[in-house]
């Protein structure tokens, strides 16, 4: 067993040595020795084994079952529509004539960029479907219910946030299918009463679809939302290591034996 | 304050709450001077450099766009019985993404309900459906401007003749400047044909309609029409 202190529960974990004492690892590979050693030095100055280990080994009701991975993977679909993001990024150009243009470049031209593209654009639908599951799971489980509620309000602001990133990532390859579905999507935003007409000046930057349009729907796509929901995503993880999952509702809490025999 | 007795009124001063070194008359501690002085300074700096960006992504809903007269054609292009489909520049500046359709043909006193006037001897419809904002086009076999999207049609005169847009096609103020006929900024109308400044598509301007759906700074009808 390597002497790596984080990530092992306390039953795993061998007895502990003194750094000074020589007789430890004759077996260990150099390597292994010198990974330790790093992680050891990393530790030793920002002490995160604590709170790794606090976010890792924590106590999970019995009854946790495959519906409790649904929030993960709705993670795991935000890191990929992060990491796919931000390398289409580098070949799309914002630009009204030009946009279209760059996107046939990336789809036909570019090494692997209509799979990564395409990663990107059903992930984002996949991600969609993801939150909604996740979110009927907290429902249907009632893991809403106090003193979670703070944690159930997240997370409709990301969900919230997530339709405003598919609505203006929507635009982007624009086609006439992403113009189009744009301008009725502005025209309907438009229909809110009273701020309704103003909003949609906002959305397009002016009353028609203009040359400010499609950088200002990019921006907002990718730097914007983006950031709100990784802050909106760690305040989620906080609250959900902070506050335990719920165990599912057909398991009933098991109760003190000393209870028991009172209520008898 | 009332749990303790013998503090039961508040410090004036810093000279009175028996701190060392006090000023003549000082009210607040320097800890607590220092403190509201720097966190002060941070919300400015924040301020400074957050208010500005923020106008610059709001500054677009205040600014006025005229759109310029453009010329169409020649008069003998039109007649009073059909339309003519011509493209215009809607947004200058983005090649063909920013150009569009309009429907022109002349006045004609057996369709039209609304007074002649300066501006409308040739009727410019704009394509935008007045429903969500798709494009229309005219169907001369139906007499109607039939909309792909959700069934939207309207007659000749461009008011509604079934489906769910919610008010006539918007028009476009026309004029004839140096034997050529030029079609200038964009106006909604009501049911009963009034002009108002520009609304989006889906915004019924029909009685309560037009409070609930403002006309907006950006762009405005003429004056006194």
């Amino acid at each position: 067993m390597p002497k790596l202190k984080l990530p092992l529960p306390p039953g795993l974990k061998p007895p502990p040595e003194r750094p000074s004492e020589n007789g430890h690892g004759e077996d260990r590979s150099a390597l292994k020795q010198a990974g330790v050693s790093a992680v050891d030095w990393i530790d030793e100055r920002t002490a995160l084994s604590g709170g790794a280990r606090w976010l890792m080994f924590r106590k999970i009701p019995r009854g946790t079952n495959w519906f409790y991975t649904l929030g993960s993977a709705t993670l795991f679909a935000f890191l990929s529509q992060t990491i796919t993001g931000v390398f289409l990024a580098m070949y799309y150009d914002p630009n009204a004539t030009r946009a279209y243009e760059s996107i046939r470049h990336l789809t036909n031209e570019v090494f692997l960029g209509e799979f990564v593209r395409g990663m990107h654009k059903w992930g984002s639908t996949v991600m969609v479907i993801l939150i909604f599951l996740h979110m009927g799971r907290t429902f249907f489980f009632g893991a809403y219910k106090y003193p979670r509620e703070m944690n159930w309000v997240i997370g409709v602001a990301l969900l919230i946030l997530t339709l405003f990133m598919s609505f203006t990532g929507y635009l982007l390859p624009f086609d006439q299918r992403s113009y189009w579905a744009t301008i009725v999507g502005v025209a309907i935003n438009g229909t809110g009463p009273l701020v309704g007409p103003y909003l949609s000046d906002f959305m397009r930057a002016g009353p028609e679809f203009g040359a400010t349009t499609l950088p200002r729907f990019y921006s907002i796509h990718m730097l914007l939302l983006p950031g709100l929901i990784v802050s909106l995503i760690a305040a989620h993880l906080y609250l959900v290591a902070r506050q335990g999952t719920t165990a599912p509702p057909w398991l009933r809490a098991d109760k003190d034996p000393d209870l028991r025999r009172d209520e008898t | 304050m009332p749990a303790d007795p013998k503090n039961s009124k508040p410090k004036k001063s810093t000279a009175e709450a028996g701190i060392p070194g006090a000023f003549e008359g000082e009210t607040v501690t320097r800890r607590r001077f220092m403190t509201g002085t720097a966190h002060g300074a941070g919300a400015v700096a924040v301020t400074a450099f957050t208010l500005p960006a923020l106008a610059i992504g709001v500054a677009p809903v205040f600014e006025k766009h005229d759109q310029p007269w453009q010329a169409l054609g020649p008069p003998e292009d039109f007649d009073d019985k059909s339309y003519v489909a011509k493209t215009f520049t809607a947004t200058a500046g983005i090649g063909e993404v920013g150009k569009s359709t309009v429907y022109v043909r002349k006045y004609n006193e057996q369709i039209d309900s609304e007074q002649r006037d300066e501006y409308n001897a040739y009727i410019a419809i704009s394509t935008r459906c007045m429903h969500l904002g798709c494009p229309v086009r005219y169907v001369a076999a139906s007499e109607l401007f039939i909309c792909p999207c959700h069934g939207g049609a309207y007659d000749k005169e461009g008011k509604v003749s079934d489906g769910p847009p919610v008010r006539p096609l918007d028009r476009f103020y026309t004029r004839v400047q140096d034997g050529l006929v030029e079609i200038g900024p964009r106006f909604s109308l009501n049911s009963e044909m009034r002009r108002f400044s520009p609304r989006d598509p889906g915004q019924p301007i029909d009685g309560l309609g037009q409070y609930i759906y403002p006309a907006r700074p950006t762009v405005r009808k003429l004056p006194g029409t």
